[in-house]
């Protein structure tokens, strides 16, 4: 609870950031493929290294991984030389005892190397797991927490992408390309020291090809990384076109519209195959080269060193020990090719996921100092200290609308606002119903109570204080929602009805909230109030989802209770009996109640007039009926007054 | 501002009842549908029997691609054994011979390896396009009932993640796996060649490596499968919760939320680990035995070469092939993994792909007759239907029923009287168990599906938007209608002024299901897509619940007017709908108890006037 006002042109700030800043957050066409182009400017590197604070826990245990993995390589770099001894050695001598003893330094260093790499793997396996594990923890917690606009904009299909194929692709990076880069680097490394120490004129033959090789990789890189992006963001839209295809099955079914959606999705798919392909055609290109060139320098090796051989200038065994080492070095430098490919679409998912994770969340609570009042339109930071008392006495208590200006934060800057100005106070204890036509933001207002949505201007106060200067924790807790379209979660009935209230409540709070709904049938499910519903489970229709919504809205015995059209689904019997059972809750209950028919507006102490984004008109059900004309109109229909319908006919 | 379309589950019938219980508990236990036994390998059988030509010359550029590229240690063998003695003798022809083939081989290697990479992805991306359609279609084939019981996370990682690991399979694991096998073969048959012996113990080698990959297999089926099932149960509670973003808000649900996701995402944190660990057990057995027949194998070598049996140069080849024999070997095993887990997904696919559509396209389809008459309406008649969910329990005992072309009926009722299903069976979401449903007198089973639903189109409760324009969205009823027919429809229905003050008109991207078009307007825009789609038969199924009284009443004018003629069969809880109703059927328990006329039931004392009469009360 806020005590002091804070200075005042801190609370401006704080209060002005608010909007802006969601408004910034995400690219304006998140919805398709947010920031497709941005891989281009920008460095892989710097991409990965933002994992680095994911990676953080467990770089002791990859760092050890790399370093076995690098002695495993070496180990299989000294084989050759073991050979070359070999074959100098023992096997010129004609000496069996020597032979036995070459063999043996084979077996041990094959039997260390097989060893060290399994170490290698063991040593990531479950560390790497975590990681994944971990930032998919940290991407679904942060997306929890982002704004409702912001996932207003994103299909989730982009979002379950990110969560699941881009992180498989993190964590195969860092197993492998993450690792063998350094290894190889360091095997290839360590082998043209050991063939430039055997003999230094073919070493630099070996080298030569290196030159051509980075120059490559790095153009490579570049052309690789757009078009590993291109696909990865096909990938999101054809998971979004599925998901849609499942998630309206009726609709495609009602319509017979199947083929065409197929349609689309083959040309989705279709695109996605091109897009395949052209990745495909530069993979094939590098690893053409990458196969090629360094063969060419081993050949030269070979007739360079065959030459030097006859001349007598080097041993065979010296010859077989540099060929033996650089076939040994071949995968080492084939691999950096597909290494960078996966590196590279290791640094897109890289930038996708961290496209959603640097969006500002709402910012999770705020200080308790906070001055009650949030800055208006035009400033107006003077005499705040007063009307701070002033604003928490009795005649402010309740729920109360101060000239609230809603524009969606995507909504393009010329439009007019959707909330534009509105005054409203719902005295404590008084339920005032909300009526306006179809798209007048209704639901917006409501929204904005629990602060889903943040107002442009203008403030919303509960008893008096300010809900921007509340913890939203708390504030969700003051005022609980009853949404129009009621979701389930995959839980018991019990669970999904008690998620409304503090943890200590009972099976008599159940009991109590489900007789208000009237979702008695609850009981009779298959195993009660512990039957499953949701995605996992039973499947209710629509009426009965919206009776447990309800159910969940009043289960908490809330201070303020926001029902948007809770009895759309509802059939008569059902709806007077609710309607029954609800106005003993409203009693004492201070609520919002989204309205569309008389029998609901009826609940109501007084009825709202939404329109033009202002109240227009407050006041009784019947008053407001003779006196206001689009009131009449909304709740009794007509085009005309002249030729009223049976309905119209009141008492 | 609304909130976003409820997950799945969504309207299924009103109660059924008795309410079919999914088998509750471990979502783990439910991911697999039965699969035939043979499917999956059917399956993969015939994604890849129209290409055939294609994996054939792919296979036959892997193999020129592995003969060049394995030609190296052979030509090392000859410049030490031939080449050196000759420029001793200052004779050059066979130096030069090797520095030709080398480049020659490099060069080979290279453009086969090319031209190898882009034909396989070829392949393999017809495979994968062949594949989602495949999934893409069945999925839409498949009836209602089906969606209402596999949920809508399970079908989308069926689509997502289980393709994934199948592409990872065919760009990476097959040709893997070829290589692999040819490089064996290859290298195998050149030592051989070069010696017998040398060969003996590389080929004696490969029984244990098999054992080897025999063992890592059985335990990798039951790691990736446990794997691809705890991923598909993360898929099923993200989704869940993204879609559910309002209320997990209101409701304070994060923190409980992270705590369940946590749970799932650990258990496939630990299968993961577990696979990685299985493949490390793996390439340390698989390395140890290489390494150990490589120590065999110098040493035989060597030992022949003391002996004097073996030339040095054969000697230094032999090692050279050695260490490429074993090479491969890991991959071998990344092969194996990819192999698992795309296995384990192909089961799950072949199971999904498996399930046949309960509600089946007609194999030889019958034409609707002509329309009797100048109106549109047609008539329906349900003869001696009956209904049961498979699950057991009757919802529909038998009834029959006719409704004149041209009747607008109303279907009223309580919840889980059955109207629903009534519905649902005439739109042909649902078969009857018995009888038939005729549509002027052909059985809807007989008719084909854009047929039907020229004839037959049912609007409910949920309005779903897909993403793309309003218009895109409106012309979901008639692909090819034109702007202005679209607009029309609009008029019709009351949705053109909302829709004209959108930022971009009919034009206006509605994004994530419609996040930004309130209920009552997504109820306008499905209607105005029944509009346009101008059926015999409409079927209303709650669909005006979230209209205001003047947005209802706009929908009855269009009904009044636009759809005159037609028949039309509407279920509405509020009776203000029964008002332009010709007639009126009450429900309760599956059966009709009461049909008539509005005026003459209202005067009765059945149901119907009961109903009524707590409807007018309702009204103020």
């Amino acid at each position: 609870m806020p005590t002091t006002p804070a200075p005042a042109e801190e609370t401006t700030e704080e209060g002005a950031g608010e909007s802006p800043a969601s408004a910034g957050q995400s690219p304006a066409d998140a919805g398709k493929s947010p920031g497709g182009d941005a891989p281009a400017g920008r460095s892989a590197v710097r991409a990965l290294l933002r994992l680095w604070p994911y990676v953080r826990p467990v770089r002791a245990r990859l760092a050890v991984a790399a370093a076995v993995a690098i002695v495993a390589s070496c180990v299989g770099l000294v084989i050759p030389l073991v050979l070359k001894w070999l074959v100098d050695g023992p096997v010129a001598d004609r000496d069996t005892g020597g032979v036995w003893l070459g063999a043996l330094y084979v077996l041990l260093l094959g039997l260390a190397e097989a060893v060290l790499f399994g170490l290698r793997r063991w040593l990531v396996a479950r560390p790497l797991s975590r990681v994944e594990a971990e930032m998919r923890a940290a991407l679904y917690r942060h997306l929890q927490r982002l704004p409702v606009a912001f996932h207003d904009r994103w299909a989730s299909g982009q979002l379950l992408s990110r969560g699941t194929t881009d992180l498989m692709l993190l964590r195969m990076f860092l197993a492998f390309p993450l690792t063998f880069l350094l290894v190889n680097g360091v095997t290839i490394l360590v082998g043209l020291a050991i063939m430039l120490v055997q003999d230094w004129t073919l070493g630099l033959v070996m080298l030569a090809p290196a030159v051509p090789l980075i120059a490559l990789s790095a153009y490579f890189e570049k052309r690789y990384a757009h078009v590993a992006r291109l696909a990865q963001d096909q990938v999101g839209d054809l998971t979004t076109v599925v998901e849609e295809s499942v998630l309206g099955i009726r609709v495609v079914k009602g319509f017979g519209r199947h083929r065409s959606q197929a349609r689309a999705f083959r040309a989705l798919s279709k695109t996605l195959r091109g897009t395949e392909l052209r990745k495909a055609r530069l993979l094939a290109t590098i690893w053409a080269v990458i196969m090629a060139l360094p063969e060419v320098a081993i050949g030269a090796t070979l007739v360079a060193g065959a030459m030097r051989v006859a001349d007598g200038a080097l041993s065979a065994g010296t010859l077989v020990a540099f060929l033996s080492t650089a076939l040994a070095l071949r995968w080492p430098v084939e691999s950096i090719g597909f290494l960078l490919a996966m590196s590279q679409e290791a640094a897109t998912a890289t930038e996708r996921y961290f496209e959603v994770m640097d969006a500002e969340p709402e910012e999770p609570s705020v200080p308790g100092d906070r001055g009650p009042a949030a800055p208006r339109p035009g400033g107006g930071t003077t005499a705040r200290g007063t009307t701070g008392a002033a604003d928490r006495g009795v005649t402010e208590g309740g729920l109360r609308f101060e000239d609230v200006r809603f524009r969606y934060p995507d909504a393009p800057e010329d439009s007019p606002p959707l909330l534009d100005g509105v005054d409203l106070h719902v005295r404590p204890g008084e339920s005032v119903a909300l009526v306006g036509a179809t798209g007048s933001g209704k639901t917006t207002l409501t929204a904005l109570v629990p602060r889903l949505h943040e107002i442009t201007s203008g403030r919303i106060t509960l008893d008096g204080e300010d809900i921007t200067a509340m913890d939203r924790d708390r504030l969700r807790s003051l005022v609980a929602v009853a949404f129009e379209e009621p979701t389930l979660f995959s839980a018991s009935v019990g669970e999904n009805v008690l998620m409304g209230a503090p943890h200590t409540a009972g099976a008599a709070d159940l009991d109590r909230a489900l007789a208000v709904a009237q979702a008695d049938f609850a009981h009779a499910l298959p195993e009660g109030t512990d039957t499953q519903v949701g995605e996992q489970g039973l499947s209710l229709s629509g009426g009965q989802r919206q009776r447990l919504a309800l159910a969940r809205a009043v289960v908490g015995r809330p201070r303020f209770l926001v029902l948007d059209d809770p009895l759309s689904a509802l059939d008569v019997h059902t709806e007077a009996a609710v309607e029954a059972a609800l106005r003993r809750v409203l009693a004492d209950t201070t609520a919002l109640i989204v309205a569309h028919r008389p029998s609901t507006v009826l609940l109501a102490d007084r009825v709202a007039l939404l329109s033009g984004g202002r109240i227009a008109a407050v006041g009784a059900h019947q008053e407001l009926l003779r006196t206001h004309p689009e009131y009449a109109h909304l709740m009794a229909g007509g085009a005309t007054p002249s030729e009223p319908t049976e309905e119209d006919q009141d008492r | 501002m609304t909130a976003s379309t409820a997950p799945v589950p969504a309207a299924e019938d009103e109660t059924d009842e008795p309410p079919r219980p999914k088998d509750c508990g471990d979502p783990f236990d439910r991911d697999v549908l039965p699969t035939p036994p043979g499917a999956t390998a059917a399956l993969l059988r015939s994604l890849l029997a129209p290409l055939k030509a294609r994996v054939a010359g792919t296979t036959l550029l892997l193999l020129l691609q592995q003969a060049a590229a394995q030609a190296g240690p052979l030509l090392v063998a000859y410049a030490i054994d031939t080449a050196v003695p000759a420029l001793r003798a200052h004779e050059r022809g066979p130096l030069i011979a090797v520095a030709v083939g080398y480049l020659l081989c490099a060069l080979a290697s290279g453009a086969f390896q090319w031209a190898f990479i882009v034909g396989a992805a070829r392949v393999n991306q017809d495979v994968l396009l062949d594949l989602r359609g495949r999934i893409f279609r069945h999925a839409q084939a498949l009836s209602v009932d089906f969606h209402e019981r596999y949920t809508s996370g399970r079908l989308i990682s069926r689509s997502t993640t289980d393709v994934e690991s199948l592409r990872e399979l065919l760009s990476e694991g097959l040709q893997e796996l070829v290589a692999v096998v040819l490089s064996f073969v290859y290298i195998s048959a050149m030592l051989l060649w070069l010696d017998l012996g040398i060969g003996a113990v590389a080929v004696a080698s490969f029984v244990p490596l098999y054992l080897l990959v025999r063992l890592y297999q059985r335990r990798a089926v039951r790691v990736y499968g446990e794997r691809s099932t705890a991923i598909a149960a993360v898929i099923v509670k993200f989704v869940e919760t993204m879609n559910g973003i309002r209320p997990v808000r209101a409701f304070r649900r994060e923190a409980v939320n992270d705590a369940d996701f946590a749970v799932l995402n650990r258990r496939h944190e630990r299968a993961n680990g577990d696979a990685l660990l299985e493949m490390a057990r793996y390439v340390v057995g698989s390395r140890l035995v290489a390494n150990t027949a490589v120590a065999a194998m110098v040493l035989w070598g060597a030992y022949r070469v003391t002996d004097g049996s073996l030339e040095l140069g054969v000697l230094a080849a032999a090692v050279l092939y050695l260490r490429r024999l074993y090479d491969p070997i890991d991959r071998l095993g990344m092969f194996l993994n990819s192999y698992q887990s795309a296995a384990a997904s192909l089961e799950k696919i072949a199971g999904l792909l498996a399930q046949t559509p309960s509600v089946p396209e007609p194999s030889s389809p019958r034409p609707l007759p002509p329309l009797a008459s100048e109106l549109p309406g047609r008539e329906v008649v349900f003869d001696a239907v009956g209904f049961g969910y498979r699950t057991g329990g009757e919802v529909l005992p038998r009834f029959d029923l006719t409704l004149p072309a041209g009747q607008t009926v109303a279907v009223v009722g309580s919840t889980g009287a059955g109207k629903s299903t009534l519905a649902k069976l005439l739109a042909r979401f649902y078969d009857p168990t018995a009888g038939r449903v005729l549509l002027d007198g052909v059985d809807l089973r007989e008719l084909a599906l854009p047929e039907l639903r020229r004839g037959v189109v049912m609007v409910t409760q949920e309005a779903f938007l897909f993403s793309g324009t309003v218009a895109d969205n409106i012309a979901i009823g008639r692909p090819e209608a034109s702007r202005t027919e679209i607009e029309a429809a609009a008029k019709a229905i009351g949705a053109h002024d909302f829709i004209s003050a959108l930022p971009d008109g009919y034009d206006t991207d509605v994004r994530r299901r419609g996040g930004r078009i309130s209920a009552g307007q997504r109820q306008l825009v499905a209607f105005a897509r029944a509009l346009l789609a101008d059926p015999a038969v409409l079927i209303l199924d709650e669909a005006t619940s979230s209209l205001d009284v003047p947005g209802e009443q706009a929908v009855q004018r269009a009904m009044a007017t636009v759809l005159r003629g037609r028949t039309a069969v509407v279920i509405a809880h509020r009776l203000s709908t029964v008002e332009i109703a010709d007639r009126v059927l009450v429900m309760e328990r599956g059966r009709i108890v009461e049909d008539g006329r509005p005026a003459e039931l209202i005067a009765g004392t059945g149901r119907f006037a009961e109903l009524h009469r707590a409807w007018r009360d309702s009204l103020a």
